[in-house]
């Protein structure tokens, strides 16, 4: 699994339950380290190992915490780079959806051995009902998703249900109605970026 | 081919950087991207020359000239702020006699976003500009992520060199490992005896045969003296064609000589390389522990080299062994201070 989606992990376990519970989960996982870098590629046992620790540390089940990084990845300043680009999707949060289509292409434009699962939006005609598919490795990224999406309408100041619609709870395919699209004010995004682009 | 008629409103969305001009020059309509830049002084019913310079291609000046620049690709700049950077295509509009004229920002989208505080709205849906800035922005946190990574590797690669013990050249012992395990020794008093090992005619092979020459006769060398020593005794390059060999334990004189005079011998046969045969051979100079009443690394080295040089001095090829009458003029009474009496 690429550093990027495992640091996020790290990131988000540290940033949410602090650095002594991520140290313990790295060592219960046996990484043999305790930073996950960026720009390196992992074996995806790795990734499920810490996971899982983290989940039996807090005693959290693990769909629970990737639902919460999902949320985390659009919400926490750390992540303001990647809540930006997220951004670029779309001026509301329907032309955001719109776009994750091309996510896994804009995803590879940037950084080309970064794997996301395929995304594919249904729906969208009658009102306010799309369903998004999500197929493929990793393991686990519908929860992740359902997390961001919910956190991203936020973000957009719209006002969203969302519904798993698999039985296994991975939210492979999630139902999303769109109750209003501009509900709230939502989060200022300028494409300039905050200083210098 | 048939006249297409297209609302104001229509051509707006479609081009949002667009302008129509008269016959005369003036801008008859415009579109909304292309208005935010003149917020302030407005762009219709003003002249176009007055409010864009076409820098390329050169010279044009009136709508005739755009016309007649064809299918060229227009360079323009907004006079607003002189340097927002514009690219454009002119067409004959109103039956040939005014101008269509679509423009995008090209690489300056960048700043003028900035600047104009411009929205993904403001970009026609076909205009790639926005791939552009995500791609820009992605590539830059990734770019980050890189060197940050970088400065990281480079720090911990200047400091497995600093700790590593090996010349990497012939896999021998470095400097390093030599210090430390004279020191080592030296400490725990544990006798041995110490040659210094230069190699003689070495940078005639370099000179001639290249380097590569070279570093084959050093990786040649190294293997003698590896064949030459045991494994509780240490082997190491310590400069270009220098080298130290500590015997662990082995203080005996004779067997010290003998050891030295094998390993001349075996440097002097000939090594071939690439069809040529590289010449060299050696001169020694050894050192003895309990030679001393209390040794130190500093001084049993600079010893070894003392007889290394004599060795040198008596013709090269030569082994010696250190003694006393090898010291520039010194008195009796500093030197039995030093030394055990012999």
């Amino acid at each position: 699994m690429h550093g990027l989606i495992n640091r996020s992990l790290e990131y988000f376990v540290r940033d949410t339950y602090g650095n002594d519970v991520w140290s313990d989960a790295a060592q219960h996982a046996g990484l043999g380290f305790e930073r996950f870098e960026a720009m390196f590629e992992y074996d995806d046992a790795l990734t499920y190992a810490v996971l899982e620790a983290a989940s039996d540390i807090l005693s959290k089940p693990c769909q629970t915490l990737l639902e919460d990084l999902g949320t985390y990845l659009v919400s926490n300043a750390r992540m303001e780079s990647l809540r930006r680009l997220l951004r670029f999707g779309g001026e509301s949060f329907v032309e955001f959806l719109n776009s994750l289509d091309d996510l896994q292409g804009r995803v590879k434009l940037a950084v080309p051995e970064l794997e996301l699962p395929k995304l594919v939006l249904l729906g969208g005609q009658d009102k306010g009902g799309f369903r998004l598919l999500c197929t493929g490795p990793p393991k686990g990224f519908g929860r992740v998703m359902r997390g961001l999406l919910r956190a991203m309408a936020d973000d957009y100041g719209a006002l969203v249900f969302l519904e798993d619609m698999g039985d296994d709870g991975s939210c492979g395919e999630i139902a999303i109605t769109l109750v209003q699209n501009r509900f709230a004010h939502g989060r200022d995004f300028s494409l300039a970026g905050p200083e210098g682009g | 081919m048939e006249d297409i008629c297209i609302s104001q409103q229509n051509l707006a969305r479609l081009m949002p950087m667009s302008l129509i001009l008269s016959p005369a020059g003036r801008i008859l309509c415009c579109g909304p991207t292309i208005s935010k830049l003149f917020a302030d002084s407005g762009l219709v019913g003003r002249p176009f020359f007055d409010c864009f310079k076409v820098r390329r291609p050169c010279e044009i000046g009136t709508v005739a000239d755009l016309l007649a620049a064809g299918r060229a690709k227009l360079h323009l700049v907004a006079l607003n702020d002189n340097s927002t950077t514009l690219k454009g295509s002119a067409i004959p509009f109103d039956g040939g006699k005014g101008v269509l004229l679509d423009m995008s920002f090209g690489i300056s989208v960048v700043d003028a976003i900035r600047a104009y505080d411009l929205t993904i709205g403001d970009f026609a849906a076909t205009d790639l500009a926005v791939e552009m800035l995500y791609l820009l922005e992605a590539k830059s946190a990734a770019m980050l992520e890189s060197r940050k990574l970088i400065t990281r590797l480079q720090g911990a690669k200047i400091a497995a060199e600093e700790q590593a013990f090996t010349d990497t050249l012939t896999g021998l012992k470095n400097r390093r490992a030599m210090d430390h395990v004279l020191s080592r020794f030296v400490e725990a008093g544990e006798e041995f005896g110490l040659m210094q090992v230069d190699l003689d005619y070495f940078k005639r092979v370099n000179d001639t045969l290249g380097h590569a020459a070279g570093d084959h006769v050093l990786t040649h060398v190294a293997r003698i003296l590896s064949d030459e020593t045991r494994s509780e005794d240490l082997v190491a390059r310590v400069g270009g064609d220098e080298f130290v060999l500590i015997f662990h334990r082995m203080t005996n004189i004779d067997m010290l000589n003998d050891i030295a005079s094998r390993i001349i011998r075996r440097l002097e046969v000939p090594i071939p390389f690439n069809g040529k045969d590289c010449l060299i051979s050696a001169s020694i100079g050894t050192a003895v522990s309990d030679h001393y009443r209390k040794p130190s690394a500093d001084k049993i080295l600079s010893d070894a080299d003392l007889a290394l040089y004599a060795s040198k001095n008596r013709g090269r090829a030569q082994h010696t062994v250190f003694s006393k009458e090898l010291l520039p003029d010194r008195s009796e009474v500093d030197l039995a201070a030093e030394f055990d009496a012999t």
